[in-house]
């Protein structure tokens, strides 16, 4: 009874459609696997701790986390925004897609720009704040939750589609050794070519989709109260 | 490339430092731990700290610590969370009246200390061969100097760590979902799901036609990815399962077809709240309502990437 083994994917479907709290899916999910996959207490323990100890890189957002608090205190928050009401005809959308472009160069040299915690709350956030403000409008909620959801998305956008440019990175290493593992032999130039048309269409797309989203949005929030 | 990196530094080194990176993570989690159990205002004192100063010490030790003894660590640390007994204590936010008025002493300049851990990752990842953690620690030192430079009465060592605790305790245990879903792939690759996962998808596709092989490698790699979490956990298993037997097989590019499935399965990636540190923390730093406001604002251009690879793979096709 292989289909057994496919308990844990049953629980975590289920529990993200009950909207069960994420730890709680992940910790039933985690044991009913090891049961249900013969690799008991033991393997699952070792299993758990081999791979939380080798996923630490995650972590380093904390060591961001250090200094993200007090660049805000004192005062980034305020730069930025002054920065923009600089910017003529600066939206929220526009101001997003141009951090877009720039994330994407650093991507493609496979290194963060500080990531949410360091880049997209201190700076990118209040940018696109003041942008709105500018115009003249008084923030609305729903928007601001949309512009923070879109500024995350954009950083992930670049983030996934420009990294893999980057010769010899995990990616394109993980395919290589893949596709060795069937027969076929090729190399990380070629690899990182055939995603060129990838990124550029990733670059147009999110950013296009972007600013078209934002406009619409301020249409909807602050067109029936001018 | 290679060329450009002229600082070469002792691979042994890079790892020995590495570690030391993560024993300052642990610390800063561990302190966040003991702030919150000495804080009578925090309604749950030892759930939180426990929570903090397990994360911490698994951290800071997972190196050294036997991987059982780590693993025992992890479930514990996920029982606070659970029972809702990891909670905020007192927390002193900035008033936006100080901000502005730190605004106007230090001005323009605090974008420098915004931008040295991008600075830092950006060069240390052209000229050297040091890891990109040592890189992002050293543009965090840095900033954190040159902050002290511009306000050394307020800006003081035990600042730095009181802020850090603030977000930390406001993202609480979704801190550590990323590692956990990091487990939970672990545990099902070990237990063979994506064999099994494999073995029915494989079960389904027509053979011979590659425009249907190349479709069903696609939908198999996004579902794949929202499944585990992880584009890099679905290709291994996706690409042997299906794309060899019923896209590369009968002709298709290597290279294309092989390299596009990764990024096709990072549209799965987009879609999926088990990509807990691209879809799920931002959430919590950003203070979002929704839980899933990340991931609705990446279906559009999800979709659209899906369809433009898919079909650049057929294109491939000779």
């Amino acid at each position: 009874m292989e289909l057994i083994k496919l308990v844990g994917v049953l629980i975590v479907i289920v529990g993200f459609a009950l909207k069960l709290d994420s730890i709680l899916i992940i910790f039933l999910a985690l044991i009913a696997t090891g049961l249900a996959g013969g690799l008991g207490i033991e393997g699952l323990l070792e299993a758990i701790g081999t791979n939380f100890v080798a996923n630490r890189s995650m972590a380093i957002f904390i060591m961001i986390l250090l200094v993200t608090g007090v660049l805000e205190k004192n005062g980034l928050r305020e730069a930025a925004a002054n920065l923009i009401r600089k910017v003529k005809g600066a939206t929220a959308g526009k101001v997003i897609a141009a951090f877009g472009v720039m994330r994407a160069a650093f991507a493609a040299f496979n290194v963060g720009f500080g990531g949410v915690a360091g880049f997209v709350r201190p700076v990118l956030l209040p940018m696109a704040e003041a942008a709105v403000t500018n115009q003249g409008y008084e923030m609305d909620e729903n928007h601001l939750e949309d512009i923070k959801g879109m500024s995350s998305a954009m950083e992930n956008f670049m983030w996934f589609f420009f990294q893999v440019l980057f010769v010899g990175g995990s990616g394109g290493i993980l395919v290589q050794t893949t596709l060795a593992s069937l027969g076929y032999e090729v190399d990380l130039l070629s690899l990182a070519a055939a995603e060129i048309p990838v990124a550029i269409a990733a670059l147009v797309v999110s950013c296009v989709v972007t600013v078209m989203k934002d406009k619409k949005l301020s249409k909807k929030y602050y067109d029936k109260k001018k | 490339m290679e060329a450009l990196k002229f600082i070469q530094i002792n691979p042994d080194l890079n790892t020995s430092l590495v570690n030391i990176v993560w024993i300052l993570i642990g610390l800063i989690t561990i302190y966040a731990g003991i702030k919150n159990l000495r804080d009578e205002e925090n309604p749950s004192r030892v759930g939180t700290a426990m929570f903090w100063c397990t994360f911490g010490v698994v951290c800071a030790f997972g190196t050294w610590l036997p991987a059982k003894v780590t693993g025992a660590l992890v479930l514990l640390m996920c029982l606070p969370p659970i029972m809702k007994k990891v909670k905020v204590g007192k927390s002193e936010a900035p008033t936006k009246e100080y901000t502005a008025k730190q605004y106007e002493k230090v001005g323009m300049k605090i974008f420098i200390p915004a931008f040295t851990v991008a600075v830092f990752s950006l060069a240390f990842a052209l000229f050297t061969n040091i890891s990109s953690m040592l890189a992002i620690t050293g543009g965090v030192f840095v900033a954190v100097i040159i902050l002290m430079a511009y306000n050394p009465k307020e800006n003081k060592a035990p600042v730095f760590l009181k802020e850090s605790e603030r977000f930390l305790s406001l993202m609480g245990p979704l801190c550590m979902l990323p590692q956990l879903l990091g487990c939970l792939g672990g545990v099902f690759t070990a237990a063979g799901v994506g064999d099994v996962l494999a073995g029915i998808v494989g079960k389904i596709v027509p053979e011979g036609n590659i425009y249907i092989g190349i479709l069903v490698y696609a939908i198999g790699m996004v579902v794949f990815t929202m499944i585990m979490g992880n584009a890099f956990a679905a290709i291994t298993v996706m690409t042997v399962g299906i794309g060899g037997p019923f896209v590369l097989a009968l002709g298709g590019d290597p290279v294309t077809i092989g390299m596009l499935a990764l990024t096709v399965g990072y549209c799965g990636t987009l879609l999926t709240p088990m990509a807990a540190n691209f879809n799920i923390v931002p959430v919590a730093i950003l203070d979002m309502k929704n839980r899933f406001s990340v991931i609705k604002n990446q279906v559009v251009v999800a979709l659209i990437m899906f369809t433009i690879q898919v079909i650049m793979m057929m294109l491939s096709v000779r």
